[in-house]
């Protein structure tokens, strides 16, 4: 068995605005089965993410077999999860629902480019639940914590390499290099999303 | 005292119990490097411990790179480290190559880890139950967990004292992101000290047997950083979701089925927040105390964290 087998992939905490600019996926080897990763914009890469929100519609888009598409929105944006035959646990969940309701989703993200070029982001998921809103609220602060932690990385990360010594003896990272080479949008778009989710947050124990 | 001296001295340290050689040879083979071929100091000490090295027949990892120092197992958190230890054998496993001399795991007050002793060092046998003092071992890695190896240096010292073992307790917290096979109602092997899980009704060892239900979960929580493998037992199961060992056979009978138990179980846990606290056990932490996440949580501190940035 290889190393990659042997590891379980962490399910990445990232906000629905990050995750759908996510568009670039890479493998780490050429083993046929090596796993399949998205790189986030904040420079790490995602093979699983853990996400809760609102399910605020969901619609069987298939045409033989079911095909389920759910809607879940977070503060930032909105996820777009597909579960078909081969998810049978999540596609039960999804038509059984009655939106609105909070769900916490495992799953993997997926892309998917249209005609016109443009790449789209969804989640295939492992399982979904539904859950109560102080899990929802939790996973907003969390979500909050992991996504500064990378911003805070990448922006330690561009400090060493404006040093003028400093690039030899920097700690590399790997993908927040990859993220530059990547993608246009700054991270400060997604500390901006943060901050936006964050408020949500207070907004609502305001109106309490 | 010239820094090439004091090389010497260490290195010739490492080699004064395997080599009749004097430290006036030592140094003179760094300085022939250094000074006259301007090797790097560190190119240098490698080049001439390799030479003593093949001299007395030994390999890199027979000597010690210097002074090794007294840790608890708690604090063993890098390979490659000489360490003193002492320590408690709680329990000695049947070596699987003929290279091991013993293997087993060794504990301190802070905690246990696994030892090797290699056949060729020729050290005393450790008994178990027995409390050693153990200098000159080196720490290992495997998939992020740690052993120490005792080798030809190690000095072995039975300690005529009792010694409380501590257990690696260790608290994670995150997301119950999977269920992993072999959750849910299971058999075990009813065969005295055997307790494995049925496959099919078959023990590995014993064989077809009737099987005693027990209820578990092997779950991974995920806190974003790491997935950690967690086991709840009956009881702990029981705890997290209210299903007792005598309703999961309920549960099965009614349904003639024992998977339901498991689809169950993952319908009420799955992708809900817990902190979980208990030994940890190979790769699995054992859940002895387990909790809900569902506290309010504190945004202010992080929104001006990120409005700061």
């Amino acid at each position: 068995m290889s190393q990659t087998q042997l590891t379980r992939e962490v399910a990445r905490r990232v906000f629905a605005t990050e995750f759908n600019d996510a568009t670039y996926t890479f493998k780490e080897s050429d083993d046929e089965r090596a796993p399949n990763y998205a790189l986030l914009p904040t420079g790490d890469r995602a093979n699983r993410v853990f996400i809760v929100g609102t399910l605020t519609e969901t619609e069987d888009v298939g045409d033989e077999s079911e095909y389920w598409r759910g809607r879940v929105v977070d503060p930032t944006g909105t996820f777009f999860v597909y579960a078909g035959q081969y998810q049978p646990e999540a596609a039960a969940v999804l038509r059984d629902t009655e939106p609105p309701a909070y769900v916490s989703i495992v799953g993997k993200p997926r892309t998917y480019e249209t005609d016109d070029g443009t790449v789209n982001v969804s989640v295939r998921p492992e399982s979904i639940a539904v859950v109560d809103d102080a899990t929802r609220d939790r996973w907003v602060v969390e979500t909050a914590t992991r996504t500064l932690d990378r911003i805070d990385a990448v922006s330690e990360w561009e400090a060493e390499q404006e040093a003028p010594e400093g690039a030899s003896t920097a700690p590399g990272n790997e993908y927040a290099h990859m993220a530059r080479e990547r993608y246009d949008s700054p991270v400060e778009n997604y500390r901006n999303a943060v901050i936006q989710a964050l408020e949500s947050l207070e907004d609502l124990e305001a109106t309490a | 005292m010239s820094d090439v001296r004091q090389h010497a001295e260490d290195i010739h340290g490492q080699f004064s119990d395997h080599l009749d050689v004097t430290v006036d040879d030592v140094e003179g083979r760094l300085h022939t490097l250094v000074d006259e071929y301007k090797v790097p100091m560190d190119e240098a000490r490698r080049s001439v411990t390799n030479h003593y090295l093949e001299e007395a027949g030994l390999d890199r990892e027979d000597i010690s790179s210097g002074s090794s120092e007294e840790v608890s197992i708690e604090t063993i958190d890098e390979p490659e480290q000489w360490v003193d230890l002492t320590a408690k054998v709680i329990e000695l496993w049947e070596p699987r190559s003929d290279s091991i001399d013993q293997v087993g795991l060794v504990g301190d007050p802070t905690g246990t880890i696994k030892f090797t002793k290699w056949a060729k060092s020729e050290l005393p046998a450790l008994e178990e139950g027995g409390v050693y003092a153990l200098r000159n071992v080196v720490t290992d890695e495997y998939q992020g967990r740690y052993s120490v190896k005792l080798n030809s240096t190690t000095v072995i010292e039975e300690l005529d004292e009792e010694l409380e073992v501590g257990d690696d307790t260790s608290e994670v917290t995150g997301a119950l992101v999977d269920m992993q096979r072999g959750s849910g109602l299971i058999k075990r092997c009813p065969v005295e000290g055997c307790t494995r899980v049925l496959q099919n009704g078959r023990c590995s060892e014993h064989g077809e047997v009737e099987g005693e239900f027990d209820l578990r979960i092997k779950g991974v929580l995920d806190d974003g950083i790491d997935a950690h493998e967690v086991i709840f037992d009956a009881e702990a199961t029981e705890s997290l979701t209210g299903i007792s060992l005598e309703e999961a056979k309920e549960m099965a009978m009614d349904a003639l089925d024992t998977t339901i138990v498991a689809d169950e179980i993952a319908d009420r846990v799955l992708g809900t927040y817990y902190r979980i606290e208990g030994p940890t056990f190979g790769r699995y932490v054992l859940a002895d105390d387990v909790g809900d996440l569902d506290g309010p949580v504190d945004g202010e501190s992080l929104l001006i964290r990120a409005r700061s940035m």
